[in-house]
């Protein structure tokens, strides 16, 4: 097989399966430090059982992510040497200030955040998890600079056929770059807040009613139904940000053939590159001019404009619909299930088993909301400047179709042994419920002065 | 030679590499050789072992991303050369230290009856790593050869590796537990040390044979001489630590990190004989450093900001270290 597809195929195996561990890690440091700042101001026990269950949770992601992250920084290598030979002189530095300042002070903190609640301070542990969850922020935000700058680039000059920068401050926060970094960090929240909140329901489900499941699963539903509304106005202000700059993806994610005013909203098709149509199109008159331009004479771009130079149709289409489908259905959930705990301060059985599953529903939005804006990059790897297909290296397709198929396979059994444990600790906690001692809680925690006092 | 940025930031780089290398060889050189060292171990045992590394390993496969960054982006030509040659050993490496890095995690929180399954790839995912590191090493040495000559020696310098790794990881377990594990821990440094020492004769014969241009480079006058210092020094260390295994523990525990120490060094001087052997190559024969390096602009703003954050990044590690210094403990999440 083509050498290029199949690199194409592994580097997005690799990095579908690395986001799903940072897109945990970023928010959840945020929401231990939460949990540990309430426990400071409380004294409240059970604020402390959430933190330690979460807080598993959150070793294994971070490991996850390290190691599926260290294969990446092989990768630009491996597969894609022509790639850092064009554009290296941007991406370096971006990258090396993400191991230097974000890698190195994540890691070294994590010992501590982990495994030093005995051997620290209350204050300097919670400074602790501070500079884990800042790590792992800062760490999106300069992987996020590189990929927006992929996107949009801008700030530098082409010198000999190699891009030199210009203007560092242009680089990094390049056109797409603000609006990118926040639907990432909304996205994490929201995986985030469905996964506690789905986890807690699974206890919830078992029969577990202690004031550390109430506490998490409270934290959970209020922060999903907080971030959702703020994700899709930030998600629409990010489409308008395409719109302006990459028109090619914004008329694949419509599906939209001929440019022109009143574009209907395309609900279902299977859009045919081939014959230039969509087949079994079922559409909203004007909807998406309406949705673009806010004006169902609004003028949106059409794929026929783009001769050879835009995207795949068909999966940018559906990634698109599967993101916004999903982020629907988290608004409609977290907020009938806000209702239910504000209200009656309960949860209906038949809602606390839809929120079981919907505790993955960030990460199929997250992937998907990806692969619609990496695949709608194609046939670029950065826009303009540098084509995929230029930047793939001489490694033999068989070589590269061997280690897919047992990156894939390894990967499989990762997720499945991962998914496992997050059930495994679930249970384990609504077993435990508030009965159990905590005794590195009890016995030293407690002594230790909370903030304030 | 004048002094100017062009000629000067490639070298600065090459050292910030070799740098990063040389410290991720030794730290997380305890880590796979404790992984390795797992087969042999106790199920009690093991998890005292984990607790000896557990807080640090991720800081110290850190250095290693921060390697192959630099490599990236300070020498983006060579970055592709290399890794391409080195495709397959490096899926395997990295095959390896994801098996490691995840099962140091799953072996903690898996139900009870499945904790052995992870101890066991624990151990495959070290010793994969370990293997394939040297095996790349021999080959990098080669000039990126893969006859069956390449295949050969790099095999030899994988086992030499590993033992190498087991004994820093043996040094490591010295320093951090007590009893009997640490009594066990001395036979075990004893056996690595023996293997070590076989292997390194073994690669140093056959270096200045499978390579021409690292004879030339070795058994030149007067630059022999400059160089003696380093195999003599090398030498004199690992008969000492050889000796010392015959005293550990000593009493009260004094100088238990020795070994460790010991072998840091003696890592520390085969590596600055391979930088030797190397430069001004960063693939052998064919792209020197300057040759392989990034524009100027970009390598001074990325030193910009090594010279502010690399200082903080040691000083911090240490802080770390020093939180879990002295004997290892259960390692708790609370």
């Amino acid at each position: 097989m083509d050498p290029l597809i199949l690199s194409r195929i592994q580097f997005g195996a690799n990095i579908s399966f690395h986001i799903l561990f940072p897109t945990i890690t970023i928010a959840l440091g945020w929401v231990l430090l939460f949990f540990k700042l309430r426990y400071n101001a409380t004294g409240d026990s059970a604020w402390m059982r959430a933190y330690f269950t979460w807080v598993k949770v959150f070793a294994l992601s971070f490991a996850m992510g390290v190691v599926s992250g260290v294969t990446m920084s092989f990768q630009f290598g491996t597969n894609w040497p022509g790639y850092m030979e064009k554009v290296g002189n941007i991406a370096g530095p971006l990258l090396a200030y993400e191991i230097l300042t974000a890698f190195f002070l994540e890691a070294a903190f994590l010992g501590i955040m982990l495994f030093g609640f005995r051997r620290v301070s209350n204050r300097v542990h919670t400074l602790a998890t501070v500079l884990v969850a800042g790590g792992t922020t800062l760490s999106a935000f300069w992987i996020i600079a590189l990929n927006s700058w992929m996107q949009t680039p801008a700030g530098f000059e082409m010198i000999d056929g190699v891009a030199h920068p210009v203007d560092w401050w242009a680089i990094v926060f390049n056109p797409s770059m603000p609006y990118r970094l926040t639907h990432m960090l909304l996205a994490s929240g929201l995986t985030v807040s469905f996964l506690i909140a789905g986890l807690s329901a699974l206890r919830y489900l078992t029969g577990d009613r202690s004031e550390s499941m109430w506490k998490a699963l409270r934290t959970g539903v209020f922060t999903a139904a907080i971030l959702i509304p703020i994700q899709i106005f930030a998600g629409d202000q990010h489409g308008l940000n395409t719109l302006e700059h990459q028109p090619q993806k914004i008329a694949a994610m419509e599906a939209n053939w001929n440019t022109g005013p009143n574009v209907p909203l395309v609900l279902f098709a299977l859009p045919d590159e081939a014959a230039k149509e969509n087949r079994f199109e079922i559409a909203i008159p004007g909807g998406a001019s309406l949705v673009l331009r806010h004006s169902t004479s609004g003028v949106v771009p059409g794929l026929n404009d783009y001769p050879g130079n835009h995207p795949p149709v068909f999966p940018v289409f559906w990634g698109f619909r599967i993101m916004v489908g999903t982020g629907i259905l988290m608004l409609l959930v977290s907020w009938s299930a806000t209702y239910f705990l504000k209200r009656r301060h309960s949860l209906p059985k038949p809602l606390a088993m839809l929120m079981v599953p919907m505790a993955l529903s960030g990460w199929l939005a997250t992937l998907a909301g990806w692969y619609t804006t990496e695949i709608g990059r194609q046939p670029w790897l950065v826009t303009g400047v540098l084509k995929t297909a230029d930047a793939v290296g001489p490694v033999a397709g068989s070589h590269v179709a061997l280690t897919l198929a047992i990156y894939l396979i390894l990967y499989v059994l990762l997720l499945i042994a991962y998914l496992g444990v997050l059930v495994h600790l679930a249970l384990k906690a609504a077993k435990d419920g508030d009965s159990s001692p905590l005794p590195g809680v009890m016995k030293t925690a407690m002594s230790q002065p909370a903030a304030g006092e | 030679m004048t002094f100017d940025w062009p000629t000067a930031l490639p070298l600065i780089f090459a050292g910030l590499m070799g740098l990063a290398i040389l410290i991720y060889v030794i730290l997380d050189g305890f880590d796979l050789g404790i992984g390795i060292l797992f087969s042999v171990a106790e199920d009690a045992e093991q998890d005292t072992m984990i607790a000896a590394i557990g807080p640090f390993w991720d800081a110290n496969e850190t250095w290693l991303v921060l390697a192959v960054g630099l490599l990236l982006v300070a020498f983006p030509m060579a970055h592709g050369v290399i890794l391409t040659a080195l495709y397959l050993p490096v899926f395997v490496l990295l095959v390896g230290l994801i098996l490691r890095g995840v099962a140091f995690d799953f072996r903690a929180k898996v139900p009870a009856g499945k904790k052995h399954r992870w101890n066991r790839i624990f151990f495959l995912g070290s010793i994969i790593a370990s293997l394939a590191q040297g095996y790349m090493l021999g080959v990098y040495v080669l000039g990126l050869d893969v006859g069956f000559g390449g295949i050969a020696f790099g095999a030899l310098v994988a086992l030499c590796l590993s033992a190498a790794y087991a004994a820093m990881g043996a040094a490591w377990v010295i320093y951090k537990t007590e009893g009997e594990l640490q009594k066990k821990a001395v036979l075990w440094l004893r056996t690595a040390l023996v293997v070590t020492a076989l292997g390194m004769a073994a690669v140093s014969l056959a270096t200045p044979f499978a390579s021409p241009r690292i004879f030339a480079k070795w058994f030149v006058w007067p630059e022999m001489l400059y160089l003696s210092p380093l195999p003599i020094l090398s030498a004199l260390l690992f008969l000492w630590l050889w000796r010392q295994t015959f005293h550990l523990p000593k009493p009260d525990d004094r100088h238990a990190i020795r070994p460790f120490l010991t072998l840091a060094a003696i890592f520390a001087l085969g590596f600055a004989g391979l930088a030797w052997s190397f430069y001004p190559f960063v693939v052998p024969d064919r792209l020197t450093i300057w040759q392989a390096a990034s524009a100027t602009e970009s390598l001074a703003i990325i030193l910009a900001g090594t010279v502010v954050v690399l200082p903080v990044i040691i000083f911090y590690s240490f802080y770390a270290y020093r939180v879990f210094g002295g004997k290892a403990t259960d390692l708790t999440y609370d």
